[in-house]
């Protein structure tokens, strides 16, 4: 990225940034998509989250379901990682724990494609400041 | 309203920690960008002091007089160091903010330098936590090229620069003059303070010292204003602390609870309780320079003077849940074993000190102390406490003094009634063989490594306790229940 010379060129890039961010997450933006997150700190790389990482954005990919895939640290729930959570646009995250390829498999069939309920979800029990 | 509150790990979980747009759209930076335009250094100091910030790292100083100290001292040269040793055993708090949301620490880092009057910085690191390094480097290069760290940052003409340095590991290196020591390549040993690394620190220059988590607090503070912050938590204990929780509890992880939380709260609310139903019996909190919580201290507010006044510390954040299965006195003698490794030896209270503490713990546990041990054992744990040179010997016989303080009962019963009741203390426990239940299967006896077990084949089995080494194999291939622990 390009060098910021000002304070204001960084606010600039903030508030660009911020409204991409928005439309993703919009059910009727143009830029909407679903967004998966797979927990990739020690933690839960040393559980197995690497190649869910990897079969999430394969899989959506080769399933024709637009989708933006990204790594994010510790969620908190160590007990149940490998975790991952999933926006559709429009609704509240939702996060699994103790993902395998195979509950990848059933998130990406049920949960994403079909809007069916699906269990080993976790209830997030905090606030974001 | 939730239990927890994400303000240090607001990030982690939620951004990308290898792509620095995720973090400036999340209001990275701008904190910064703020102090650089539109405040005096003074003025940050002051928004921190108000906010009631104290350092995250164990001992709880202020963070906004730390830095005021700083700034003071009159230098050629400052440095500011982001303490991210992370000794305790259990801890992993500041390994997953590095992790998360490595941008946080290089943006409150270089807030402090134009505080204190430092052009740079230095990561101290352990080298254990690869992927906290390899994404600090990463976030580095990334903040450097948008002109964010480095030369004329934001085009404002200031300078400030940061390097990692990595820790071998050892437990005294976290300690902030031993950690300076390391890093000027000397033995990694304490010197006694004062002088104090905020007037004479790393190469005889003022260094502010802070832990990770305390800077991960510093750009919310300054973006969302110390009022803010000062709203949330205790009278005297500003914010929210981040614990790992560990131990005998249902849902291990990471949490992040306002200051005044109270154990019931973070054991039965956030932790889904103890595991297997059992009885909650101590909580550790402050690893090896802790003491431990009990049942009466449930609903006692957690912050820094609760838990000094309840025997034990904040530490840096470790939280380990024990149950009715735990033993007391073994685990104190666990967290000697640890100290006595990890003493760095310079002083002879901790030095000789802990070991010896050791080995009268050690001689309980096996059944041969006498009253007057546990006498010694708080007569000798005092001494150590008021003479040693550092925070290390001044602390470890916490976990011994705690546990005779809260289980008087359980060594009394290790040193009269030879009886530990949590069945850890190998040397106080009898595998036996319960006459009618057993059938002469004879599968006791061929599975014994020391052959200890004698019998015909159909006729009741014995153990000779003088060849038993207590592996328990007997008991777990029995398939009548006919051994049990007395
Ligand atoms: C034996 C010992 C180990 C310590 N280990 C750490 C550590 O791993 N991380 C840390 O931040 N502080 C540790 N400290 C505390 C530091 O000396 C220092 O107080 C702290 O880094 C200051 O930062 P803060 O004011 O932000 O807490 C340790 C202290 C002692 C006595
Ligand atoms: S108290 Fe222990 S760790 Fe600290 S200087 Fe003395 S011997 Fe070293
Ligand atoms: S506990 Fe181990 S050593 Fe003792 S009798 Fe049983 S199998 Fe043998």
């Amino acid at each position: 990225m390009a060098k910021l010379e000002t304070a204001n060129a960084l606010m600039e890039l903030r508030e660009a940034l911020k409204e991409k961010g928005a439309a993703l997450s919009q059910a009727n933006s143009p830029l909407s998509t679903i967004q998966v997150k797979v927990t990739m700190a020690t933690c839960g790389i040393a559980s197995g989250s690497k190649p869910v990482f990897e079969f999430m954005k394969d899989e959506l990919s080769k399933r024709n379901i637009p989708a933006k895939v990204t790594q994010v640290g510790c969620m908190g729930f160590c007990y149940a990682e490998p975790t991952i959570e999933i926006t559709i646009p429009g609704k509240s995250p939702v996060i699994f724990g103790y993902v395998n390829l195979k509950k990848a498999d059933e998130i990406i069939e049920h949960f994403i494609r079909k809007g069916e309920e699906i269990e080993g979800s976790i209830q997030i029990n905090y606030e974001t400041a | 309203m939730a239990k927890q509150i994400r303000i240090a790990l607001r990030n982690c979980g939620v951004i990308d920690p290898e792509r620095i747009e995720d973090y400036i759209a999340r209001d990275g930076y701008m904190a910064l960008a703020s102090v650089l335009t539109d405040l005096s250094p003074e003025a940050v100091i002051e928004i921190l002091k108000k906010s009631g910030l104290r350092g995250r790292g164990g001992g709880g100083f202020p963070a906004g007089i730390k830095w005021e100290i700083t700034r003071n001292v009159v230098a050629d040269q400052k440095y500011v160091v982001c303490n991210a040793d992370e000794g305790d055993p259990g801890a992993f708090m500041d390994r997953s903010i590095l992790e998360g949301d490595p941008h946080v620490v290089l943006e409150a880092m270089t807030i402090n330098g134009y505080c204190t009057g430092a052009s740079r910085g230095l990561i101290y690191i352990r080298a254990e936590y690869p992927l906290a390094v390899e994404r600090l480097k990463t976030a580095m290069g990334q903040s450097r090229s948008m002109g964010l760290l480095g030369e004329n940052i934001l085009g404002t003409g200031f300078n400030f620069d940061i390097d990692i340095r990595y820790g071998a590991g050892a437990f005294v290196c976290g300690e902030e003059t031993a950690l300076i020591h390391s890093m000027e390549g000397l033995r990694g040993e304490p010197t006694v303070k004062p002088p104090f690394p905020s007037v004479e620190g790393y190469l005889k220059k003022p260094t502010n010292v802070n832990n990770v988590e305390t800077f991960a607090n510093i750009p919310i503070i300054i973006n969302k204003g110390w009022k803010w912050f000062s709203s949330i938590g205790t009278e005297k204990s500003k914010g929210t602390k981040v614990f790992a929780l560990a131990g005998k509890i249902n849902n291990v992880g990471l949490i992040e609870v306002p200051m005044g939380t109270t154990l019931r709260e973070v054991i039965y609310e956030i932790g889904g309780g103890i595991q297997y139903g059992k009885a909650f019996k101590a909580a550790q909190t402050g690893g090896p320079s802790g003491g431990c919580l009990t049942v009466k201290h449930l609903d006692t507010p957690i912050d820094y003077d609760n838990l000094i006044a309840a025997g034990s510390m904040m530490g840096s954040g470790g939280l380990i849940v024990m149950d009715e299965d735990d033993c007391m006195v073994a685990i104190a003698k666990f967290y000697l074993e640890f100290t006595v490794e990890e003493s760095c030896g310079k002083c002879s209270p901790c030095r000789i000190g802990n070991k010896r503490l050791f080995e009268l713990l050690e001689k309980i546990t096996q059944g041969n102390g006498t009253m007057d041990d546990i006498d010694k054992l708080r007569n000798l744990g005092t001494v150590i406490k008021e003479t040693s040179l550092c925070g290390l010997g001044q602390s470890s016989p916490n976990p011994v003094l705690s546990t005779i303080d809260n289980f008087p009962e359980e060594y009394h019963e290790h040193v009269t009634g030879k009886k530990c009741r949590s069945k850890v203390c190998k040397s106080l426990m009898q595998y036996l063989v319960v006459a009618d239940k057993c059938i002469g299967c004879t599968l006791c006896a061929r599975n014994c490594p020391v052959d200890a077990i004698s019998g015909e084949r159909k006729q009741v089995h014995f153990i000779d306790q003088s060849k038993c080494i207590k592996c328990g194999a007997c008991m777990d291939k029995c398939k009548f229940n006919a051994i049990i622990i007395n």
